[in-house]
């Protein structure tokens, strides 16, 4: 099957087989053409050229009722879920069959069935991440599927969720039901699936059965080259203090937000400080809070380099040294309209002095976006191309570029390498080590868990609006990483009696 | 692809890479042809000969210096409020009530007209100017005040505010401020010649009033393009999230906008009363404040654009009370023009984000 | 007894139309797309209501016509939103702009022309009873018919599949593409339907309110139906409590008006529309419920390419 955008061919010539009772892996990296690929067999995306046989037969796929009609279904890397409505309600509206008389019962049987408890009346915006996969998942259940779609299910699941999910799989598999089951992560590849097709660059690169292979050996696949072995962390001679977060507490802007409590951290000089989370946990909440964007009623709740700072805005704090790279890059980290000289004046006119009188020195902001995109390898057209333009690594390198220019002593960043290929995450990953190493501090705000484990000093989490304690990162397993983000005490599953939530 | 099946259309839209310069310029001059193309359908139908009636609408009244004066008179309210108006866009704050605020600035400035009307001096023109552009901004200020503070929305409550501007301006005309010489017409007196603003080009009536839309269009473009000010107005309206991160005030950019289109529309409306009107009466505006809007998009919230613009707009309503005149043709064939030229332009411009490309056939599918 | 009846009945009156109005509106708002062509469309289904009435004699006709001389408008409004993603805000004021003029030019001719009403249809026995009856039971067609529409409209969002889709689409056109919705022919429809509302309400004005055309007779209504669903938070029966007590407004200001109370009649006039201001300040200051009940997709472009 082929399939191109403009500029960009997702799918070339790509064959893959799925097999009955089979968990069978997609794997690649960031941008190889696994959701193109997808999206083709539910019907979403229609292909340039090949075809698709179902059961042996010729099929054309036209929409996603028909590939549901087949007996294909399809858990969504972002959920396709209505937040004002209710469970139920949002079940119903993913079924063909019109009768619903019987629907509540069949929910209730297959939520027992398979381990997956669920209030059919509450809203789904009550929910968390993990629930609202579960809706997903029963949905595409309701209809006994002979192929069930999974896109990148456990990118927003603690590891004890992803243990649940995969326990739900192997029932499923071992009932008959075959799962295309997609993913970048090794490890669950490993541990879940009989065979994998691996994707890079829109090609098979090759199928292979998992049992004879090795995590490198996919990942040599999956890459195309030995993974370049991350550098050895430096043991950092903590400095002074940077950041103090001192019992902050900040109410949330509306029932969709998250309430930030008694959060206290604190950020030296020279070291990186993870937070770990699942998405939805405060994240966006503790970024603002930290960046000024959000103002707290207590001045002493943040403290940038020994200044009470809390109640300051954006640029004071940055005037104070602190530099803030937010999440969401379209829109909030840079104006998608704008062209990159302009999006680098965005955060850069105070600290950088871009600006006489209130009128813009355009000379100097040229300049500066030009030295940005030299310094980090950007790939776009000119500092004059709109922020839009760009994919979204060659965005995001800019933004990081742009506040690790500006020199700051302090930098708190939101999800570095969401959605980044992999040869942009390598690079962000080593200015922000660089940035440490000079004597910055910086704090990762990410749900990428592999990701802290590698860059981070010491890791704590966010969950429902609270941060754990922080620990050393090499004093920690995954699985207790895992307990911090499920908000539990890892101080007592020393001993072994943790609660899970 | 699923709009084929929503949609049944020959061609299909490509989102562009980076959004198309030339289109920006040239999606006015497409929807001005459109509209002309749909004029000549429209008097078809309305039974006259349409080179003679599209003769009379946008020929005939530029063919003397007199003309040409009256276009810089029509042309100079909706400049004024058309600049302010784009600034407002461009920050993403809606306020569609420039009507009103130019009725306010009417009342503002000509109430000391009136109250000074037996002081021939100098300074009461000035004084009437701030006091018009006042007017607007204090009417202007109450959206906004309602927007920041209360989450109300400006398009709805600057709209209310010129039902009620125009209600106040019929009260003060029939009542406390009606001529007492004026045959009970509910007219004020006519202002003296200390309050009435200087004609700049003999043997016509163009006045003062369009140094200062000349002078606003200047400055809105030196204000946008080149300061900061301009800067956070552009960043709040197309990403208000980045322009929070950016530490940029959300609502000080609304105070602003409002207050620069209030301040202008109140300044257009005392350059009405104190320029060609001269007096108060019921109705001062054809919806000079309605069409500015229209001015607005077909200048692309651009300063000059906007200058171009408001020329166009003046001369369709020139043209409609000479193709009245000369051809007995109702005034609202100009509205219906206007109406008209905004719905081409809206749809022209979707070529500055989308491409149009011819459709493949969908079998390529099954190859 | 009898005048109080009689305003009882005017308010009944003034608030019909703009029952059919937002009621129109709110469906629209539903799917995600906001109209703020809601006066343009009034404008022009007065005018074509009122002509055709005067031409054929025929109410159902005239009825008809206003309907579809909104939904007409708003197919304009439907084709440049979704075919050519033009901004719905701008596209908005377009309409009412074209239909402020568009109906001024077609009712030219039709200005200082009477006509009789839409005659009352009383329901026999009911309308006997005292006082109830001339209240609730001797109406024109079109009053019983917004009582009908409410009820249709309530049952449908809440009770049938089609308002549960129209509700997901209008709260993310994303999921409902991904799920296998048509959203742009959701909209569409949606669109239509609140064209052909605003129409009728617009003839309602020409035809029963006050049954004569006059150049924009519709004096903001169109603008007051938009605030009322802001006001009634999308929600169907809150809708027709808002047109009633805004019937009630316009109609208690009428009466002080012919009263003489001592205040001047434009500081009367001004009521109305002083009230909705009022009324949307005290619904908007409450930003969470406004986000609660709002549909999410309101006024965002949509699409779909993947």
């Amino acid at each position: 099957m082929t399939k191109s955008f403009p500029g960009v061919l997702a799918n070339e010539k790509v064959n893959l087989t799925v097999q009955q009772g089979e968990v069978h892996a997609l794997l690649g990296e960031n941008g190889a053409g696994k959701s193109t690929l997808v999206k083709m067999i539910y019907g979403i995306l229609r292909a340039d050229s090949g075809e698709i046989r179902w059961q042996g037969n010729v099929v054309d796929i036209h929409s996603p009722a028909f590939a549901r009609s087949l007996g294909i279904a399809m858990v969504f890397q972002h959920f396709s879920l209505f937040d004002s409505l209710t469970v139920f309600e949002n079940i119903v509206l993913g079924m063909d069959v019109r009768d619903t008389s019987n629907l509540r019962d069949e929910i209730g049987e297959i939520s027992t069935r398979y381990g997956l408890p669920l209030d059919p009346d509450r809203h789904v915006y009550t929910l968390s991440v993990g629930e609202r996969q579960r809706i997903e998942i029963i949905r595409c259940l309701l209809q006994h599927p002979k192929l069930l779609v999974m896109d990148e299910p456990t990118s927003v699941l603690t590891p004890q969720e992803v243990e649940k999910l995969f326990e739900t799989l192997q029932r499923l598999s071992s009932e008959g039901m075959s799962i295309l089951y997609i993913s970048h992560k090794l490890d669950e590849i490993k541990a879940l699936c009989q065979r994998a097709t691996i994707l890079r660059g829109g090609k098979v690169v090759d199928c292979v059965d998992i049992e004879s292979e090795t995590a490198s050996s996919l990942a040599t696949k999956m890459m195309g080259e030995e993974l370049a072995a991350s550098s050895p962390k430096q043991p950092n001679t903590h400095g002074e203090l940077r950041l103090e977060v001192n019992d902050l507490n900040l109410d949330a802007e509306d029932e969709f937000g998250i309430p930030l409590r008694h959060i206290q951290l604190q950020a030296k000089a020279g070291e990186i400080l993870g937070i770990a989370g699942v998405a939805g946990n405060g994240q966006d909440e503790l970024l603002s809070a930290i960046s000024g964007e959000s103002v707290s009623g207590d001045n002493a709740s943040v403290v940038i380099n020994g200044l009470e700072s809390g109640k300051l805005g954006p640029n004071q704090r940055r005037m104070l040294g602190l530099a803030s790279i937010p999440e969401e890059r379209l829109g909030h980290g840079a104006v998608p309209g704008m062209t990159l000289e302009s999006n680098g004046f965005l955060t850069a006119f105070r600290r950088l002095g871009l600006l006489s009188h209130g009128f813009i020195q355009s000379r100097a902001s040229r300049d500066f976006a030009k030295t940005v995109i030299d310094r980090f390898d950007v790939k776009a057209n000119g500092e004059q191309a709109t922020a839009s333009s760009l994919s979204g690594g060659n965005l995001q390198k800019f933004i990081v570029g742009r506040e690790i220019s500006q020199n700051p002593e302090l930098l708190v960043v939101s999800q570095p390498t969401w959605g980044v290929d992999a040869g942009a995450a390598q690079t962000i990953h080593e200015a922000l080590r660089d940035l440490a190493t000079n004597g910055t501090a910086v704090v990762v705000i990410s749900q990428d868990t592999d990701e802290l484990m590698k860059i981070s000093d010491r890791l704590g989490a966010i969950c429902g609006g609270v941060v754990s304690p922080f620990y050393p990162t090499s004093s920690l397993g995954i699985e207790q990483v895992g307990l911090l983000m499920a908000g539990a005490s890892i101080d007592a599953s020393v001993s072994g009696d943790a609660h899970v939530v | 692809m699923r709009q084929f099946q929503e949609m049944p259309m020959l061609f299909k839209l490509i989102k562009r890479p980076e959004p198309s310069k030339s289109m920006v310029f040239l999606s006015p001059v497409i929807a001005l042809i459109l509209t002309l193309l749909s004029g000549v359908i429209l008097f078809q139908l309305l039974g006259v000969d349409p080179m003679e009636a599209l003769y009379a609408f946008f020929i005939e009244p530029l063919t003397s210096r007199y003309g040409w004066g009256e276009l810089g008179v029509k042309a100079t309210p909706l400049i004024l409020i058309a600049v302010a108006l784009s600034i407002g866009f461009r920050a993403g704050v809606w306020n569609i009530g420039a009507e009103g605020q130019l009725t306010l600035g009417a009342i503002c400035g000509g109430g000391i007209a009136l109250l000074f009307y037996d002081v021939e001096a100098f300074w009461v023109l000035p004084l009437m100017i701030v006091a018009g552009i006042a007017g607007g901004m204090l009417w202007a200020g109450i959206p906004a005040l309602l927007r920041t503070r209360f989450n109300a929305n400006e398009i709805l409550t600057s709209l209310m505010l010129t039902y009620v501007a125009t209600l106040l301006l019929s009260l003060l005309v029939h009542g406390p401020w009606r001529d007492p010489d004026g045959f009970n017409f509910p007219e004020s007196r006519i202002f003296n010649d200390a309050a009435t603003l200087p004609v700049i080009l003999e043997g016509t009536r163009l006045h003062m009033g369009w140094i200062f839309a000349l002078a606003l269009v200047v400055g809105a473009w030196v204000l946008m393009s080149r300061t900061i000010i301009g800067f956070q107005v552009k960043v709040v309206g197309e990403a208000p999230a980045a322009a929070r991160y950016a530490g940029f005030s959300v609502n000080k950019v609304i105070w602003l906008a409002l207050m620069l289109s209030g301040g202008a529309a109140g300044l257009a409306g005392l350059v009405e009363v104190s320029g060609p009107i001269g007096q108060l009466l019921p109705t001062i505006s054809p919806g000079y404040g309605f069409t500015a809007i229209i001015v607005a998009f077909v200048g692309r919230l651009h300063p000059v654009g906007v200058l171009f613009a408001g020329l166009l707009l003046a001369l369709s309503y020139l043209g409609g009370e000479s193709a009245q005149i000369s051809m007995n043709l109702p005034l609202a064939v100009t509205g219906v023009f206007q109406g008209l030229l905004l719905f081409f332009l809206l749809a022209s411009d979707v070529l500055i984000q989308y491409q149009l490309v011819r459709r493949s056939s969908p079998s390529a599918v099954t190859q | 007894m009898d005048i109080l009846i009689a305003s009882l009945l005017t308010i009944i009156t003034a608030a019909t139309p703009l029952v059919y109005a937002s009621i129109g509106e709110m469906i629209t708002e539903k799917s995600g797309v906001l109209n703020l062509g809601v006066e343009g469309m009034m404008l022009l289904g007065a005018v074509c209501g009122f002509a055709t009435v005067h031409f054929t004699g025929s109410e159902a006709l005239a009825i008809g016509a206003g309907m579809a001389a909104g939904a007409g408008l708003s197919f304009i409004f439907a084709i440049l939103v979704l075919g050519f993603q033009s901004s719905q805000v701008a596209t908005g004021l377009a309409l009412t702009i074209f239909g402020i003029g568009l109906s001024a030019l077609l009712g030219q001719e039709l200005v200082g022309i009477a006509y009789d009403g839409l005659p009352k249809l009383a329901i026999p026995l009911l309308s006997e009873i005292p006082v109830l009856g001339p209240l609730l039971f001797n109406h024109d067609i079109l009053v019983y018919g917004s009582i009908v529409l409410v009820v249709f409209v309530v049952w449908f969002l809440n009770h049938t599949r089609s308002g549960l889709i129209l509700r997901a689409v209008g709260n993310s056109h994303d999921a409902a593409h991904a799920i296998g919705y048509p959203v742009l022919r959701i909209r569409f429809l949606a669109i239509l339907f609140g064209g052909a509302m605003s129409g009728l309400a617009g003839a309602y004005l020409s035809l029963a309110y006050s049954p004569l055309w006059i150049e924009n007779m519709s004096a903001g209504r169109g603008w007051i139906a938009l605030a009322l669903v802001v006001f009634a938070t999308w929600r169907p029966w809150r809708v027709m409590i808002g047109a009633y007590l805004f019937g009630g407004i316009t109609i208690l200001q009428l009466h002080m008006q012919a009263q003489g109370v001592g205040v001047p009649s434009q500081v009367m006039s001004m009521l109305p529309y002083i009230a909705t201001i009022v009324v949307l300040v005290l619904i908007s200051r409450d930003r969470s419920k406004i986000k609660l009940n709002a549909p999410a997709c309101i006024g965002k472009p949509f699409h779909p390419t993947s």
